[in-house]
C-alpha cells in the first residue's frame, strides 16, 4: 500500500515537471514576431486554407548549426526557423501553432508535392533543377560554400583548389559534395556535417566544406578549434520551397520577405539566431522569377 | 530507364565496397566467433566469464553504437586506421557473439555419448574439441551460421554514415538525385542486396535439408 | 556447479594453473580498461593544429548533463524507442502470422506469392525497408519504422513458426483432420498453437532485436534514442560526442539486458521442456538432450536468431 502511494507521489512529481518543462520550453530562444490579427485573403488560395485552419505544417532541417536545430526541449531553432515564424505569422498564426517537420535532403522535393509540409525552410538552395518541381520563394539568405580547417591552418588552405587529391568531408548526395567533387579531391562522406569534425581532428580528413554559415556554426560549437577559410566560392541562395506553381503563396511570402526586410523583423531574427555569430548582413533582394 | 543507367556505376562500386565489407568481417568474425565460443566451454572459469560478458555486452547494443565507437572513439584512443578498416572492426565485433551462439548450438547438437567417448579413450580437451565435436558440430554449424553471414550482409549497411561508401549509402544518395524514379531507384538496390542473400539462403536451405536426412 | 564432460574434473595442479590464468586475464582485462580510461581522460593535443582540447572525462565535456531538458529528452527519446518496439512487435507477430500461413498453404497462388514476398522481405537491408516505406509509401516516420520493423521481424517469425509446424509430428495434423477438423481449423486449433509455444524462445530473442534496431529508424528522423543523441549533439556541439555516446550506450544496454532477462525466463517458464519435445524438433534448439558438451548446463536456452 505505501509502495502504492509513493509510487503515486512520484509520478505526480514527475508529470509535474514534465508539464513545467513544457510550459518553459515552448518560449525557448528566438524571437516572437507580432502576429497578424485576422488577416484576409483571397478564397481559395493557400493563404485562406492555412489561415482558416489557423495552423501551418513548416519542413526544416535538424542539422544546421545556426540555421536549423532541434534542442534538447524539443522545439527547433535557427534563423531558418524564425523566417518560418515570420511566414506563420503574416497569416494570423501564432508560433505555437506551427507544426514542425524534419525534412531531409532526400524529401523536400516529395514533402512539398504531396502536401506532407506547406512550406519548406530548410538552407535550401535555388536552383534551376529543383525549380521543375516546386517554386521557391525568396532568397532570404545568400550563402556561399566554404571550407573549414583546423585553428590555425596548419596545411594552408585558401581555397578549394588547394583540396586536390586530399581528404575531404561532406554529406553524401549534397550540394556541397558535387561542388567540391569538381576539385578532384577525395571524398569522405557521411549523413551530417558534425560527424566531420571528429575525422578533421584526428586528422582523416583535412577539410570540411559546407555553407559557410554552417561552418561558422560548427566552429562555434568547437571554440577555438577550428576556423573557416571566409572565401566562399559558390553562392547558394536560400529560398522558400512551395508547392510548384502556387504563385500566389509565392508572391504572399516574397512580399512578408520584402516587409520583414524593411520593418527590422529580419533583421531581428537574425540577431536572435545566427546573428550571435555572424555579423548582420543586407538582406538579399527577391527573386520574382516566372516560372 | 535512364535513372538505371545513370545510378549502376555508383552502385556497382557500392555493392563491390558491400561484398568486400561482407567477406572480411565475414572471415574476421568467423575466427573471433569460434575463439569466444571455444572460450565460453573451455576449462579456465576467467576466460568463460570474459567470452559471457563479451556476448552479452555486444549482442545487447545497436549495431549503430558499435559502429560510432570505432569511427568515433577508436581515433581518440590512438588508432590509426581508415575508416574502412575500423568499421569493419565494429561489424566483427557485432556478429562475431552471433557467430560464436551458432558454434555453440552446433556443440549442442552432438551427442553427448560422443565426448563421452573421446573422453574415455585418453583424449583431453583439445583433442575432444578438435577431433570429435568439432567435425560433427560443423555441418550443423553451417545453416545457421549462413543466416548470420546473411544477416551480416544486410548490417554492412549501417557502415554508411560512418564513412564507408557502401550500396545503402549510394542508394540514399541517388533518391536525392533522382527525385522521379525512387521507387525504381530502391528497387534497384534490394535487387543488389538479394543477388548475395537468395543464393546464400538457398544454399543454407540445401545443406540443412542434408544434416536432417543425415541425422 | 555443473561439470563438463569435456575434461577432468580439476586436480590441485589444475586448479592452480587455472587461478593463475584467471589472475592473469583479469589482470590484462581491467588493465586494458584503465588504459583505456587514461587515454581517454588525457588532455587531447592536437598533431597539426597543436590545440589542445581537455581530456573525455573533464567536466567541460559533461556540463549537459547538468541541463534537466536534456534528461528529459533521453526520457521522451526512450519512451519513444519502447513505443515503436512496441507496435512493431505486435504486427510482427501478426504478420509472422500471416506469413507462416500463406507460406504452408495447400494452394500454389497463396503460397508462391508469399514465398517470394518472404525471400524478398528477408534479403534486403532493414534500413532500405524502413527507408522504402517512407520515401514511397510517404508513411511518415513513426509507421515507416514501425512497418519495416514489423515486415522484417514479422518474415523472421513466420519462418520460425513456419519450422515450428514442420517439427510436429504429423499424427497431430492427421488426427485433427480425422476427428473432421478443416485444414485451416487444423492448422490454427492444433498445429499453431503447439508451434507458438516451442518457438516462443525464439521469437521473444527476435524481440530483443527488434528493440535493438529501433535504433535504425534514425534513417527516417524519427526521435528515437539514437537520434536524440544525434540532435543532442547537433545542438551543443561534436565535442560532446564521447558523453552522449556513453549515455545513449548505457539506456540501450538497460533496455535491451532488460528485454533479454525477461525473455529468457519467460522462454524457461513456457519454452520447450526437456523430455517432452519431439524427436525432430528444429536442430538449434538442441531440446534432445545433447546439451550437456556446454557449460552452463542449466539455463540454457537456444540461441538468438541473426537480426
Amino acid at each position: 500500500m505505501r509502495l502504492k502511494k509513493s509510487l503515486m507521489i512520484s509520478a505526480i512529481a514527475i508529470t509535474s515537471i514534465l508539464g513545467l518543462s513544457a510550459c518553459a520550453g515552448a518560449g525557448g530562444g528566438g524571437t516572437t514576431p507580432p502576429v497578424a490579427e485576422k488577416p484576409t485573403f483571397e478564397a481559395g488560395t493557400t493563404m485562406a486554407k492555412l489561415a482558416d485552419a489557423g495552423a501551418v505544417t513548416i519542413g526544416t532541417k535538424f542539422d544546421q548549426p545556426l540555421f536549423g536545430l532541434k534542442a534538447p526541449d524539443g522545439n527547433p531553432v535557427g534563423f531558418d526557423v524564425e523566417i518560418g515564424k515570420l511566414v506563420a505569422a503574416a497569416l494570423g498564426i501564432s508560433a505555437d501553432k506551427i507544426k514542425w517537420v524534419e525534412t531531409v535532403s532526400a524529401n523536400r522535393e516529395s514533402y512539398i508535392e504531396n502536401g506532407t509540409v506547406d512550406l519548406v525552410v530548410a538552407t535550401y538552395t535555388i536552383n534551376d533543377k529543383r525549380k521543375e518541381v516546386i517554386s521557391f520563394a525568396g532568397p532570404y539568405y545568400n550563402a556561399g560554400q566554404d571550407i573549414l580547417v583546423l585553428a590555425g591552418n596548419p596545411e594552408g588552405i585558401k581555397g578549394p583548389e588547394d583540396l586536390k587529391g586530399k581528404n575531404v568531408c561532406s554529406v553524401a548526395g549534397s550540394t556541397s559534395e558535387k561542388n567540391i567533387a569538381a576539385y578532384d579531391v577525395k571524398l569522405i562522406t557521411t549523413d551530417t556535417y558534425s560527424n566531420c569534425l571528429e575525422p578533421l581532428r584526428s586528422g582523416k580528413v583535412i577539410a570540411v566544406t559546407t555553407d559557410n554559415v554552417i561552418l561558422a556554426g560548427l566552429a562555434d560549437q568547437n571554440a577555438g578549434e577550428f576556423e573557416v577559410l571566409s572565401n566562399p566560392f559558390t553562392e547558394e541562395p536560400y529560398g522558400i520551397g512551395v508547392k510548384h506553381d502556387d504563385d500566389a503563396f509565392r508572391n504572399f511570402i516574397n512580399d512578408v520577405l520584402e516587409k520583414s526586410y524593411s520593418d527590422g523583423s529580419w533583421k531581428a531574427a537574425w540577431e536572435a539566431t545566427a546573428g550571435k555569430v555572424l555579423k548582420t548582413p543586407e538582406p538579399p533582394a527577391v527573386d520574382r522569377y516566372t516560372s | 530507364m535512364d535513372a538505371i543507367i545513370d545510378v549502376t556505376p555508383i552502385y556497382l562500386a557500392g555493392f563491390w565496397v558491400t561484398l568486400q565489407l561482407l567477406v572480411i568481417s565475414g572471415v574476421g568474425a568467423f575466427v573471433v566467433g569460434a575463439l569466444i565460443a571455444t572460450l565460453r566451454i573451455s576449462p579456465v572459469p576467467s576466460l568463460r566469464v570474459f567470452a559471457t560478458a563479451y556476448t552479452e555486452v555486444l549482442r545487447n547494443v545497436p549495431l549503430l553504437l558499435v559502429l560510432m565507437f570505432c569511427a568515433f572513439v577508436l581515433p581518440i584512443l590512438g588508432s590509426d586506421l581508415d575508416f574502412f578498416p575500423l568499421a569493419l572492426i565494429g561489424l566483427i565485433a557485432y556478429t562475431s557473439p552471433f557467430v560464436a551462439e551458432a558454434i555453440r548450438s552446433g556443440f549442442n547438437g552432438v551427442p553427448v555419448g560422443q565426448a563421452e567417448a573421446a573422453r574415455s579413450v585418453g583424449m583431453g580437451f583439445i583433442q575432444t574439441v578438435s577431433l570429435v565435436i568439432l567435425p560433427q558440430a560443423a555441418r550443423m554449424v553451417v545453416p545457421p551460421l549462413i543466416n548470420v553471414f546473411i544477416a551480416l550482409t544486410k548490417n554492412t549497411s549501417v557502415a554508411g554514415i560512418f564513412f564507408v561508401n557502401e550500396l545503402f549509402k549510394q542508394t540514399n544518395a541517388a533518391t536525392r538525385d533522382n527525385p522521379n524514379a525512387v521507387i525504381i531507384v530502391l528497387l534497384y538496390a534490394a535487387f543488389l542486396y538479394l543477388v548475395i542473400t537468395v543464393p546464400l539462403g538457398l544454399i543454407a536451405g540445401a545443406i540443412e535439408k542434408r544434416v536432417v536426412v543425415m541425422r | 556447479m555443473s561439470i563438463s564432460v569435456l575434461y577432468d574434473v580439476p586436480g590441485p595442479k589444475t586448479r592452480r594453473r587455472s587461478l593463475i590464468a584467471s589472475v592473469i586475464g583479469v589482470v590484462v582485462i581491467v588493465g586494458f580498461f584503465f588504459w583505456m580510461y587514461f587515454t581517454l581522460a588525457a588532455p587531447r593535443v592536437n598533431p597539426a593544429s597543436g590545440v589542445v582540447t581537455p581530456g573525455t572525462f573533464d567536466i567541460s565535456r559533461w556540463d549537459i548533463l547538468a541541463n534537466p531538458e536534456v534528461w528529459l529528452g533521453f526520457g521522451r527519446a526512450t519512451l519513444n524507442t519502447l513505443r515503436m518496439a512496441a507496435a512493431a512487435a505486435v504486427l510482427a507477430i501478426l504478420i509472422g502470422i500471416l506469413f507462416s500461413f500463406g507460406r504452408t498453404s495447400r494452394y500454389a497462388w497463396v503460397r508462391v506469392p508469399v514465398s517470394i514476398l518472404l525471400e524478398f522481405i528477408r534479403g534486403i537491408p532493414l534500413l532500405l525497408m524502413i527507408f522504402f516505406v517512407f520515401l514511397v509509401f510517404v508513411a511518415g516516420s513513426y509507421w515507416s519504422g514501425v512497418l519495416g520493423l514489423a515486415l522484417y521481424n514479422g518474415a523472421i517469425i513466420g519462418e520460425a513458426l513456419r519450422a515450428g509446424v514442420k517439427s510436429l509430428p504429423k499424427g497431430q495434423r492427421e488426427a485433427g483432420l480425422a476427428v473432421g477438423l478443416t485444414p485451416l481449423k487444423a492448422w490454427y486449433l492444433v498445429e499453431f498453437p503447439q508451434a507458438f509455444r516451442q518457438m516462443l524462445p525464439i521469437i521473444l530473442a527476435q524481440l530483443v532485436v527488434l528493440l535493438k534496431d529501433t535504433s535504425l529508424a534514425y534513417i527516417v528522423s524519427y526521435p528515437e534514442l539514437a537520434r536524440t543523441i544525434g540532435d543532442d549533439r547537433n545542438f551543443f556541439g561534436s565535442r560532446y560526442i564521447f558523453t552522449l555516446f556513453l549515455v545513449g550506450l548505457l539506456i540501450y544496454l538497460a533496455l535491451n539486458l532488460t528485454l533479454s532477462w525477461v525473455a529468457r525466463y519467460v522462454a524457461r517458464r513456457s519454452g520447450p521442456k526437456l523430455g517432452k519435445v519431439t524427436p525432430n524438433q528444429p536442430m538449434p534448439t538442441g531440446g534432445d538432450g545433447t546439451r550437456a558438451i556446454t557449460l552452463p548446463r542449466k539455463n540454457y536456452g537456444p540461441p538468438d536468431p541473426p537480426r
